[in-house]
């Protein structure tokens, strides 16, 4: 059966026995995207997470067949070595891996909460950023998160800068 | 074998491509009093002959552009030895550290091994926080060798006396002369000197000369961790490899007996059912064809010795033990403690208890092995924590010689412990061997790792204690009851406490369910009980916590009371707090030392208490990477908080009854204090681990805090909302 989505700005169509296999090994196993991680299979630590048209989607959990004509978003596609996506950016500037595991899960999971609200609360980070570390490197992330929304451009400077 | 050996290897480092690729020198640095030996790197033979000889060491890599690589024979699970353990060696070289490379050392326990548990013996082994500990001087003394080797061809360059000669940051430098070469312009004028010191009678820097070590310095793999590209053992995949995964059932020790093999052997893409004692073994071409015949297997289990264990009552049982009337292993004795009881003016009594906790690292445990056609080498890649045996258990299983296996090592994605085991490694090998030559990646679902895991052993603890007519504590007593030998009785001791009569015992108890180290091992319960305990009796006595201990690390270990008093003055200890608030303090050490103090509140309607700061003194003798170690405080003191407010482990007729992150609940970003500030107290020591001391410390400050804001004892760790409802309604 073949799907065909976006991913990370390129099309693609791969061709799966089971529309139903999860999107975590389409990604992992035939896009050879191995940032995102198999933790639970059962979307309860989020290592898996990525963007479905800009949503954070656990993909252990989400059925290939789902991400039929959408744009999905891997870390890889999140920004390169040279323009590294803010939360990448505020992730080195405060040191937040240990392991290393986790950490694109949280990433993404950032990243989409940052893109619905630019300036999150402490309230608004324990609410949203749920996913499993056990290395323990929620306190550094924390400070991450607010320091990817200072970095992250306003929609306003985004304008100036494009035009 | 040889299409094995030219594949290019995944990272780690791979004497073959070290050749293809190599320009400049390789400084063969002997660790055991070798001289060393400059090769060209184009001079391909010497190299090999080099890497034949297992008598000397490759630590570092120079090439004509400047570029410094330096091996890592540690593992890598977030820990940061693949950061500090180059620093040191960097060092003592005066490299450029911005020219460095960091890779894997070949996984060779004769050449890389650090000091072994005996003395004389080598080990590659990434345990007991003892990374930084045991290479620190290895690792400068063949950074000083491999400035010695720059310094000596420069002098013989330039035809000046060598001592004439100084280094600045990757340059040598003739200051008479006005003279200056950078490392790797010196690569093709690199002599061998005649002789070189072994620098183990001075000749290192000073250490307030460093100018890497004790600086902050990020972290060399933080990049790739941050971009997606960070590689671990489960993202490798190999040209014709194939899919293993096993069935272990949930009661540990059951034997399994099969009754589909027919209908699992029919199934698209299975390629081989292998049995093992404790579990049935599938190959398929496919991962989710080997999960999906996994899911089919219909199996009948035996009893085994864990049958009709219940973890919660097992309590009651212990007691009988701590009630029986002959001594068990007697693992500290200090004067006598029964005889200071008697004629003690007060003595204290109290149990302590700890469920199983399961290690949760967030890579489910998986490796790669591929066994030639002739079963006479095997190749690994694998996330571990290595192991006494260097070569995970590969060459007994095949008979073959530890020369015959090379070990890819790779990132681990969590350790904790579990992966100082090879289990999953022999498996995977088991199977591997089966398929030869074809390549076997064997993956452990999450519920294979929860329900089949190695558990730090549930213990119950009788402490009891005496003091004279003026308050002193004269006697502590502390038996320890429980599955695991040394898992179960570590870190009991009281060294830095001056108590003239002290007793340590443990009394063994036998279930059947897998046990293993999990970070800290027995420090988590059993410095709870012993910090608890001493809370207790400060409490009774209307005793200030701090002073309690004060007065007992005065006269006995200054380095301990300069953790405590700075740990008070950081939390501002004495100042007001407000309503429902409290603050606890827990001295640690393993390895380094440190007080831990936290400041929490409690909701009387719901049971949960809120950890809302963390202050950590720590004295860790000279610190190689501070903002590391203030990561590993931080990481530390979660774990702790999430093995002591929320995760339990729990057996119900031998069956674990937990089976993935749903049920067995790690603690979140909301849990999290709100500060974690750690200060690091300035020594010139010997370096010690820092990767287990915050952990312990947990449990300890929040029953201490609670007690000082409740009047309430909190004596079994985990301190759940239900758990402290019941101790509040007592």
């Amino acid at each position: 059966m073949k799907i065909s989505f976006r991913i990370n700005g390129t099309q693609q169509t791969v061709d799966v026995a089971d529309e139903n296999t999860p999107l975590l090994w389409v990604v992992r196993d035939i896009l050879d995207l191995k940032g995102t991680k198999f933790g639970c299979g059962k979307a309860a630590c989020g290592a898996c997470t990525l963007h479905v048209d800009g949503e954070a989607v656990r993909s252990c959990s989400y059925a290939v067949k789902f991400a039929e004509g959408k744009a999905v978003t891997t870390i890889e596609g999140l920004g390169d070595k040279e323009n590294p996506h803010p939360v990448q950016q505020a992730w080195i500037e405060e040191v937040v891996p240990q392991c290393g595991y986790c950490q694109p899960g949280f990433m993404m999971a950032t990243a989409a909460l940052l893109d619905k609200n630019p300036k999150p609360t402490d309230d608004d980070i324990d609410k949203n950023i749920i996913n499993v570390c056990r290395c323990g490197t929620y306190y550094r992330m924390r400070k991450a998160i607010h320091r990817a929304a200072e970095l992250t451009p306003t929609k306003d400077e985004t304008e100036t800068q494009n035009s | 074998m040889s299409n094995l050996n030219n594949r290019k290897s995944s990272r780690s480092f791979n004497r073959r491509q070290f050749l293809k690729s190599s320009s400049g020198v390789a400084l063969f640095i002997g660790v055991s009093g070798l001289l060393p030996t400059v090769v060209s790197c184009r001079d391909q033979k010497r190299v090999e002959e080099q890497f034949q000889k297992h008598e000397v060491t490759a630590w570092v890599q120079i090439s004509e552009d400047g570029q410094i690589t330096i091996y890592n024979p540690a593992a890598e699970m977030g820990q940061g030895s693949m950061t500090a353990l180059p620093i040191i060696f960097a060092e003592e070289m005066d490299a450029d550290w911005s020219k460095v490379n960091v890779e894997f050392s070949p996984q060779e326990a004769e050449i890389y091994g650090g000091e072994g548990w005996a003395p004389g013996t080598k080990l590659m082994f990434t345990v007991g926080s003892r990374t930084t500990n045991s290479y620190y001087s290895t690792l400068r003394r063949a950074g000083a060798q491999a400035r010695y080797v720059l310094l000596s061809s420069a002098a013989a360059h330039w035809n000046v006396p060598i001592e004439e000669l100084i280094t600045i940051e990757g340059n040598v430098v003739h200051e008479a002369s006005n003279q200056k070469i950078e490392y790797g312009q010196l690569v093709r004028f690199l002599t061998m000197p005649e002789s070189i010191p072994d620098f183990n009678e001075g000749g290192l820097k000073d250490p307030k000369d460093f100018r890497l070590i004790g600086s902050i310095i990020p972290r060399t793999e933080i990049p790739e961790k941050v971009n997606g590209s960070a590689q671990f053992a489960i993202d490798i995949r190999l040209p014709e490899m194939i899919y293993g995964v096993l069935e272990r059932g949930n009661l540990h020790g059951a034997k399994p007996t099969l009754q589909n093999e027919e209908e699992i052997l029919a199934m698209d893409g299975v390629l081989k059912l292998v049995p093992f004692d404790y579990g049935i073994g599938i190959v398929a071409t496919t991962l989710e064809g080997a999960l999906s015949a996994k899911k089919a297997l219909k199996i009948e289990w035996s009893d085994a010795q864990a049958s009709g264990f219940n973890s919660q009552e097992i309590y009651a049982s212990y007691e009988d033990i701590l009630a029986e009337d002959k001594t068990g292993d007697v693992r500290n004795e200090i004067g006598d403690f029964n005889k200071a009881s008697s004629s003690a003016t007060k003595t204290y009594e109290a149990d302590f208890k700890n469920d199983y906790v399961y290690h949760a690292q967030m890579e489910p445990l998986n490796a790669i092995v591929q066994v030639s056609e002739d079963l006479k080498k095997a190749e690994v890649w694998v996330g571990s924590q290595q192991g006494s045996d260097t070569k995970l258990g590969i060459p007994s299983l095949l008979g073959i010689g530890h020369e015959d296996v090379t070990v890819h090592l790779q990132y681990l994605g969590g350790g904790f412990g579990r992966r100082s085991m090879s289990d999953f490694v022999v498996e995977c090998g088991t199977l591997a061997k089966e398929m030869a030559p074809r390549p076997v990646k064997l993956l452990w679902t999450r519920e294979d790792d929860v329900t089949y895991g190695c558990y730090r052993p549930l213990t119950l603890q009788r402490l009891k204690a005496c003091t004279d007519s003026q308050g002193n504590l004269t006697g502590f007593s502390h038996v320890v009851v429980g599955d695991g030998g040394h898992l179960v009785a570590g870190g009991a001791r009281n060294d830095h406490y001056q108590i003239t009569n002290q007793w340590l015992e443990w009394r063994s108890a036998s279930h059947g369910v897998r046990l293993k180290h999990w970070r800290a091992v027995g420090h988590g319960p059993n410095k709870f009980a012993i910090e608890a305990m001493l809370d207790e009796i400060a409490y009774e006595q209307g005793q200030d916590p701090i002073a309690l201990r004060r007065k007992l690390m005065t006269n006995q270990s200054p380095r301990a009371l300069a953790t405590l008093e700075k740990a008070a003055e950081m939390a501002d200890w004495d100042a007001f707090l407000p309503e429902n608030r409290a603050k606890g303090v827990a001295f640690v050490e393993h390895g380094s030392m440190g007080t831990g103090i936290c400041e929490i509140s409690v909701n009387r309607e719901t049971g949960k208490i809120r950890v809302h700061k963390f202050w950590i003194a720590l004295d860790a003798g000279v610190v190689v990477q501070p903002d590391n170690v203030k990561a590993q405080m931080e990481g530390g003191i979660i774990m702790g908080m999430s093995s002591v407010l929320s995760e339990q482990l729990t057996v119900v007729d031998g069956k674990i009854q937990q089976s993935n992150y749903h049920d067995y609940k790690l603690l979140r970003m909301q849990d999290v204090p709100d500060s974690i500030e750690t200060e690091i107290l300035p020594s010139a020591e010997h370096p010690e681990g820092v990767g287990e001391t915050a952990t312990p410390m947990v449990a300890g400050a929040i029953a201490n805090a609670f007690l000082r804001l409740t009047g309430k004892r909190l004596r079994h760790i985990p301190f759940t909302p239900e758990r402290v409802l019941e101790v509040l309604n007592t």
